[in-house]
């Protein structure tokens, strides 16, 4: 494999590629000659080594977070984990309270799960972070509320890939016995997690942006002290009656062995990834109008988002053909609205509409760096060409004077 | 998303890419969109003695198709009086590059700018307003 593989992927927080040793893992799960019997069958052979498998990938999964075996509840991704963790908990605590409290650069997957409790007469509280991306933690203890019964703060950013301060909330929650959820969809890999630490209650994670499979995730349920939640899919009662559903062995094997890789080889990949990310933006850096978007050192090492300004994001994509990125642009949306994360932690719709992501991960090389800054580049310096704003930006004109004819 | 042959034409390529002296009184200036909403068109126009378009610049920050919706026009009205070109409708923007219905408002924004440009031009030369050039807004 050459060093420069075009298109070049810089698009690791959207999903990996799956790790060949997972693969290889994988496939080992599925034919006659392999381990593919059902997990819950008690009376063969054929069960009982597919249960061993099941049982050895919990360990693996539950070890990267420092939990108990015993604690994994397998699902099919961070967005039934998301659902899970937060209808299940609101629910099976609403004779003490109908209030949650969230933040407004989570994921859809808890934004809308949120809304969905809106619906069925939940309060939300959805609090502004800081710009720099991070909740200030006095403002969360302040939303705190007697009837408030679920806390809900994801751990790495999916768009700007800044870290919460998980631990501190937690403490806040604990004192307060509040259910305190966590969305670590992006950081197995890139942070440690530590349950017991952090006084984490629920934990929802995903086996697809560790370099694993698709399809499978996994909801951490705390037992002590005990916290319960309502079933949302219901059925032959596995996973302790949290999750019915038979047990996707292939899956279940592909999602352990990528998080003991993960668990492994998580510092040397972190600091080879971190210093492909600083290579990046040192190539970048010194263009003019050029925001780095969400704190630059609680970050975790693969993430870039970057706004071009007076560029728009997706013309801009258009010329990177040759580079997998995304935009936090309108026009990639169907919403046609810009990232809500960028202009939750106050960039204006311009600066959003001009944004990318570079996630760079397991498999980037400096060659594919390279190639990206001088494209990116040039790319911005064809477009500004023919940008308006660019002009009137160089007359001296200030945008924010001139009577726009929205539209 | 894909887009079209013609889209992706005009946009590495694009045609009449420039800025010319808004201060002339044969150039009309017509500058429509907002930064807030991802796309900002700027088209002059350029008239001779018999008030028929000699020449058509642009330069167009926003996504792809309103890069192609902004150089297509400026083909499209070249050689036009300020009649024939406030005659321009969104639609045959739409046909021409193959947009898909999410990217209208590009086409629909193009059809803005020629009328802005026109009505510029109008004012400049003392003429009142055409009828046809006001519909557009």
């Amino acid at each position: 494999m050459s060093n420069l593989n075009i298109p070049v992927y810089l698009d690791y927080s959207a999903t990996t590629p799956v790790d060949e040793r997972v693969a290889k893992a994988m496939t080992d799960c599925l034919t006659l000659q392999g381990n593919f019997g059902n997990p819950a069958s008690r009376s063969h052979v054929f069960g009982w080594k597919a249960e061993d498998a099941v049982v050895e990938a919990r360990k693996n999964v539950a070890t990267l977070i420092g939990a108990n075996p015993k604690e994994i509840v397998w699902t099919s991704g961070a967005t039934e984990s998301n659902n899970l963790a937060i209808k299940g908990a609101a629910h099976f605590n609403v004779r003490k309270g109908k209030h949650i409290v969230t933040i407004k650069t989570e994921h859809k997957a808890v934004l809308d799960t949120c809304r969905q409790l809106e619906r069925e007469g939940f309060e939300v509280t959805y609090l502004d972070p800081e710009e720099n991306g991070l909740v200030d933690i006095n403002k969360l203890a302040a939303a705190l509320r007697d009837d408030t019964t679920v806390v809900s703060v994801m751990h790495v950013n999916n768009e700007i890939g800044v870290i919460q301060d998980i631990a501190s909330i937690g403490a806040l929650t604990r004192s307060k016995g509040i259910v305190f959820h966590v969305d670590a969809a992006q950081s197995p890999g890139k942070v440690a997690i530590d349950v017991d630490a952090m006084n984490v209650d629920l934990l929802s994670l995903c086996a697809h942006k560790v370099y694993g499979p698709k399809g499978i995730g996994a909801l951490y349920v705390r037992r002590k002290p005990r916290t319960r939640i309502e079933a949302q899919i219901h059925g032959g009662g596995h996973e302790r009656g949290m999750r019915s559903g038979t047990l996707a062995t292939h899956q279940i094997v592909g999602m352990g062995e990528s998080f003991r890789i993960a668990h492994e080889e998580m510092d040397a990949e972190n600091a080879k990834v971190e210093a492909l990310r600083d290579r990046l933006y040192d190539g970048l850096k010194d263009m003019e109008e050029v925001y780095v978007n969400g704190d630059l050192e609680q970050r975790i090492p693969g993430n870039l988002n970057i706004s071009f300004n007076f560029v728009e994001g997706e013309s801009l994509m258009m010329s990177l053909k040759d580079i997998a990125v995304s935009s936090g642009s309108a026009c990639t949306s169907d919403s046609l609205e810009p990232s809500y994360v960028l202009r939750a932690i106050g960039r204006n719709d311009e600066l959003a509409h001009s944004s990318l992501r570079f996630t760079l991960g397991r498999f980037t090389t400096p060659e594919e760096v390279d190639f990206t800054i001088a494209e990116v580049r040039k790319a911005v310096e064809k477009l500004r060409d023919l940008s308006p704003l660019w002009d009137m930006f160089k007359d001296g004109v200030d945008l924010d004077s001139v009577q726009w004819a929205a539209h | 998303m894909a887009y079209s042959e013609k889209v992706i034409d005009h946009y590495e390529n694009p045609r009449n890419v420039g800025k010319m002296d808004a201060n002339d009184k044969n150039v009309g200036t017509g500058m429509v969109g907002a930064p807030a909403c991802g796309d900002v068109m700027r088209l002059q126009i350029k008239v001779d003695d018999n008030g028929v378009i000699e020449d058509a610049k642009f330069k167009t920050y926003g996504c792809g198709s309103a890069i192609a919706s902004s150089s297509l026009v400026t083909e499209m009205v070249k050689g036009k009086t300020l009649d024939e070109a406030a005659a321009i409708q969104n639609m045959e923007i739409v046909e021409e590059l193959a947009l898909p219905p999410v990217k209208i408002h590009c086409s629909v924004l193009a059809e803005d700018a020629i009328a802005a440009a026109i009505a510029d031009l109008r004012e400049k030369r003392g003429e009142t307003a055409d009828t046809k050039a006001e519909t557009a807004a």
